[in-house]
């Protein structure tokens, strides 16, 4: 597909998820209503509703999904792995892990800036760790193991952090943390999301020709010129500060860099320069419908989100593994 | 035309000393073969030319710059690479992998202008992959991604063109195209370094034949001079047939000297 074609289209995707989104919730509100507030009428509950209810949680599940998105078609780039994705390599929860300590140790009461940073931190710990375990080593295999070793420890923090505060509900907690969810997310939380998810996306967008170019190895890529030392550090930084801001307000979820870029690859030239753009609009709009979905869905608590991309990510897994033994 | 000197390098890897100390001055327009035994160091000049192998001792200059201290952007539009048995890591199709080779002539965040295009298709026309274009390149045989990988390198149009062993898994129509296309570089002006294996191809189209042996440069010259019987014992062991086939030198490895 022509790539000004795909990203106008993903464009309209994006904006028709956001619009759906607002029109959501568990309180009725009529499109008239909603349409009627958005350009400004005195109608202080359809207002309040939309701009401090359903406007951040909208743009937030935009944001993260965006930047999930294009972590993992970033990494995948990086690492020539079509299974590397923040989640899996154990990012996702590094971070989270490192928003758990910050909230539940009083940090994040300090400076409204402590809760990213925390996560910011426990993200590179994780691709620090990553790095480090499955080194210059190109096997999916090695990667994988990695990063269950990674994801794992991080979880069991988060459910050791919750369980050692003092909280009644950390059960409910530790679900939020591990699977993700944008319910009651309010815009000091987009405050805090954005600014690292901005940053995030601009440095990653940046390394479309060195991915490229690591097509042809570490040595075609030095080769054609390609900076890799400087690169690895764009890199590990736009994924650490945005997965972290994105974490920081979220929580993990899990699949969304490892389904969207799946599905993006065959409509462009599978360069992996080619599927950045295209995988950030990808992850907004999925995370967008799915976050619709769990408020849609009748339970008596709110699923979470990773729930819904577990549902969609257990098969792109299950594609590569018939791939591998070449059932199909 | 660029002129590479190799000045006493040594490189060593580990406790192994893999080049002992290596002294050359390449010049431009030569077709140039680096042969020798496995081991011998080959493929790790090649790379030290590149400065993607850090010298334990000497240097490599390119036009009087040595490379250690040249940006590495310079270098790829000095030099292109042809590495050894390269992977390709994504399904690429073999228009957009020769367009690679485009990457060191582009300014950032650019797209790449009707003057790439015609060099892309230039350097598909002359590895002869053209009629492959449109094909994914990861599901090509052997044979016809080695071609594709050397229009890739070919793309970069760069003075310098280091191959190594570009004729592994050609059939012998194609060796014979690929050594043709190289020597027409060369005669074009560029600095071309191949690592072969083929002696009696070594010999037939390269202008000069530097014979490593254990990180040594164990002969250096002219095929006559190198490929000689004396030479052939001492560094791969072998005695070999050694004459001349309609007017051009051939070489056929015959026994292992035990």
């Amino acid at each position: 597909m022509n790539r000004t074609v795909l990203i106008t289209l993903l464009g309209f995707c994006c904006l028709a998820a956001a619009l759906l989104s607002i029109t959501f919730g568990t309180a009725p509100l009529s499109l008239q209503r909603i349409f009627e507030a958005l350009i400004g009428s005195d109608d202080p509950v359809a207002r309040i509703i939309l701009f401090d209810l359903r406007m951040p949680r909208a743009l937030l599940g935009l944001s993260v999904g965006a930047m999930l998105g294009l972590a993992g078609a970033a990494l995948q780039g990086y690492l020539r792995n079509p299974l590397a994705e923040p989640s899996v390599v154990g990012v996702s929860n590094s971070a989270a892990l490192g928003a758990v300590i910050a909230l539940y140790f009083g940090l994040a009461e300090l400076h409204a800036a402590v809760l990213p940073a925390m996560a910011i931190i426990g993200a590179i710990f994780a691709l620090m760790m990553l790095f480090a375990l499955a080194g210059k080593s190109e096997s999916p295999l090695t990667l994988i193991l990695a990063g269950i070793a990674i994801s794992t420890l991080a979880g069991a923090g988060i459910s050791l952090t919750l369980n050692l505060s003092p909280n009644p509900f950390a059960a409910m907690e530790i679900a939020t943390w591990l699977l993700g969810s944008l319910e009651d997310r309010s815009f000091n939380h987009v405050l805090i999301a954005l600014p690292c998810i901005a940053v995030g996306l601009a440095l990653l967008l940046w390394n479309g020709r060195a991915l490229d170019a690591l097509t042809l190895g570490e040595d075609g890529a030095k080769a054609l010129g390609i900076d890799l030392g400087l690169m690895r550090i764009r890199l590990m930084l736009g994924v650490a500060i945005g997965v972290g801001g994105a974490v920081a307000v979220s929580g993990s979820v899990g699949f969304v860099g490892l389904i969207v870029p799946h599905i993006i690859r065959p409509l462009t030239d599978r360069s992996p320069s080619a599927i950045l753009l295209p995988s950030a609009l990808g992850g907004a709009i999925l995370l967008t419908l799915a976050d619709i979905l769990v408020r849609v869905i009748p339970t008596s608590n709110e699923l979470k989100l990773g729930v819904v991309t577990a549902f969609l990510g257990v098969p792109v897994f299950l594609v590569h593994l018939m791939r591998e033994r070449r059932i199909w | 035309m660029v002129a590479i000197a190799i000045e006493s390098l040594h490189i060593s890897l580990g406790k192994q000393a893999v080049l002992r100390g290596i002294d050359a001055h390449l010049e431009g327009g030569m077709l140039i073969g680096i042969i020798g035994p496995n081991g011998a160091g080959k493929s790790t000049l090649a790379r030290a030319i590149l400065g993607l192998q850090k010298a334990t001792k000497g240097r490599v200059t390119v036009d009087e710059a040595d490379v250690a201290a040249l940006p590495r952007a310079q270098i790829a539009r000095l030099i292109s690479y042809l590495p050894q048995g390269q992977t390709l890591h994504w399904p690429l199709v073999v228009e957009r992998l020769v367009a690679l080779g485009r990457i060191p002539h582009l300014a950032p965040f650019s797209q790449i202008s009707d003057a790439d295009r015609i060099a892309i298709d230039r350097a598909m026309g002359l590895a002869d992959v053209s009629a492959l274009r449109d094909r994914t390149a990861t599901e090509l045989s052997g044979g016809e991604r080695a071609r594709v990988l050397l229009a890739r390198a070919l793309a970069v149009e760069a003075p310098v063109l280091i191959a190594d062993e570009p004729l592994a898994s050609l059939d012998p129509g194609h060796q014979l195209e690929v050594m043709d296309l190289l020597k027409d570089q060369a005669a074009g002006g560029v600095t071309v370094i191949a690592v072969l294996h083929d002696l009696t191809l070594a010999a037939r189209f390269c202008d000069r034949l530097i014979l490593l042996d254990k990180g040594q440069v164990a002969a250096d010259g002219d095929a006559a001079k190198v490929l000689n019987a004396e030479n052939l014992a001492r560094v791969y062991g072998i005695r070999a047939w050694l004459g001349a086939v309609e007017g051009s030198p051939a070489v056929v490895p015959l026994f292992r000297n035990v």
